[in-house]
């Protein structure tokens, strides 16, 4: 049975084997992913319920458990609308523009020192490119609507994305300053060796407005003017409904781990344990690079529970006059630095 | 070296196909039975009014052609970060130059308030 097999795998064309072998690995990456956003969604759900002294779902399954299995069947059994005024290819393609950069990303993601799919030398511009190319669902679903508050939620979007996507890529030339790298498999490598190693410390302020550059480029609480319940209803996806709307939701929270994975690889070390002594070693790699993102993910969640909506023009300020002057001063810190014999300090 | 671009190729594919297929799932589980009133757009349950392709604030454009400078930046500053420590001080003056330019179209429209929002 195995020799048969086995001929038979020998008998295919090498690049089919070659193409065979990398869909097996990408399924690997994408189904942990989209089970995370699955999980993620309930892990919300009951976190924020607890912060408001409530227990959250508890229903379906052993402690709500399943409660996002039940979620994504009923989403799958709802009628997909397309509403008659709407471009019709272009509404139904903008939530898979939507979803397949938030999926894709993961392709450059060293998830331990062996584990990375694709370790290109660009894996850092690949990812600005890539988280880049998501503003264009939320723009394409809004202006393919053609409804008012999917009109005003995608403009309101669009605007916010592209101001923070600013201060993400000045924060990313501090770590490429630091790392001399755009390899992220070889920015983790650099910070190996302990707490001490991690660009967290030298590179602290850009951190700080990486992570929140990323709420805000996912349009999270309290960045979610975008979608402002309160205001425009649900913004740009008022119009979609079913399967056509989990999509959405899924880039969502597939950005969101994205956001938390990246900021462990390029700050905390990616999958480093924090102190090269016993118990901490005990913890495989992967076990490390995941326990750095559910952290990260955690805050995400809190800061939906504890924070106001922020109003739009406080947002604009935030993102141009506080972030951009921010990571363009520590730029020139860090620059300065390299030049004298403290540049050590940011390596 | 290019052979490692091959899984994204291969990824992009598989994104893109994830998507439409759980739109066909979707579309193929769900009920399908439209009406006029299901399909106007949704505006609080009145009739729509007026055109929704409305015109927009002015200032979106402005953020966008903001965006572009700045983005542009960010493709300069990329390559210089990551051989900073080959090209040593003349590389840090001669950005620190660019960077003082841009500096000082950054306060202009900051003093001109392109960057208010009432």
């Amino acid at each position: 049975m195995i020799d048969f097999a086995w001929s038979v795998w020998n008998g295919i064309p090498a690049w089919s084997q070659v193409t065979l072998v990398n869909l097996v690995l990408i399924i690997i990456i994408v189904l942990p992913v989209v089970l995370g956003v699955a999980y993620l969604t309930f892990a919300e759900r009951k976190i924020i319920g607890y912060m408001q002294v409530r227990i959250g779902p508890n229903r379906v399954g052993p402690r709500g458990l399943l409660q996002p299995i039940a979620d994504v069947v009923k989403l799958m059994l709802k009628e997909v609308i397309i509403p008659t005024n709407a471009n019709k290819y272009l509404f139904v393609t903008a939530p898979v523009l939507a979803l397949a950069p938030a999926l894709v990303a993961w392709a450059v993601i060293p998830f331990t020192d062996r584990w990375v799919l694709a370790n290109i030398d660009a894996s850092l511009l690949f990812v600005l490119a890539l988280t880049s190319l998501g503003v264009y669902g939320v723009i394409i679903a809004g202006w393919a609507s053609n409804s008012k508050y999917a009109f005003l939620g995608s403009l309101r979007s669009a605007a916010q994305i592209v101001a923070y996507e600013i201060a993400m890529g000045f924060a990313l030339v501090g770590v490429l300053m630091s790392a001399q790298s755009l390899n992220l498999h070889e920015i983790a490598l650099q910070q190996a060796g302990g707490l001490h190693q991690w660009y967290l410390w030298p590179l602290f302020p850009l951190f700080v407005v990486y992570f929140i550059a990323g709420v805000a480029e996912t349009n999270r609480a309290p960045f979610d003017v975008a979608e402002g319940e309160t205001e425009i209803v649900a913004g740009f996806h008022v119009e979609y409904s079913g399967i056509t709307f989990a999509l959405f939701f899924l880039a969502e929270y597939a950005n969101m781990i994205l956001i938390s994975a990246l900021a462990s690889v390029m700050f905390l070390g990616g999958w480093w344990a924090p102190l090269n002594v016993v118990p901490f070693t005990w913890v495989p790699p992967l076990g490390w690079l995941l326990f750095k993102m559910c952290g990260l993910l955690f805050l995400f969640l809190w800061f939906r529970a504890t924070f106001p909506r922020y109003r739009y023009d406080q947002i604009m300020r935030l993102g141009w006059k506080v972030f951009i002057p921010v990571t363009l001063v520590w730029i020139a810190v860090v620059g300065a630095a390299m030049q004298t014999p403290l540049g050590f300090l940011f390596h | 070296m290019l052979e490692n671009y091959l899984p994204i190729i291969i990824f992009i594919g598989v994104g893109l196909l994830f998507g439409s297929a759980l739109m066909v799932i979707g579309r193929l589980m769900g009920p399908h039975n439209p009406d006029s009133e299901k399909l106007s757009p949704y505006e609080c349950g009145f009739e729509a009014f007026e055109d929704s392709r409305m015109k927009f604030d002015v200032r979106y454009y402005l953020v966008a052609i903001l965006f572009i400078i700045f983005d542009l930046e960010i493709a300069f500053l990329f390559p210089w970060a990551v051989v900073l420590e080959d090209i040593g001080l003349f590389g840090f003056v001669a950005m620190m130059l660019f960077l003082g330019i841009l500096v000082v179209g950054f306060v202009y429209e900051w003093k001109k308030g392109a960057l208010e929002w009432e």
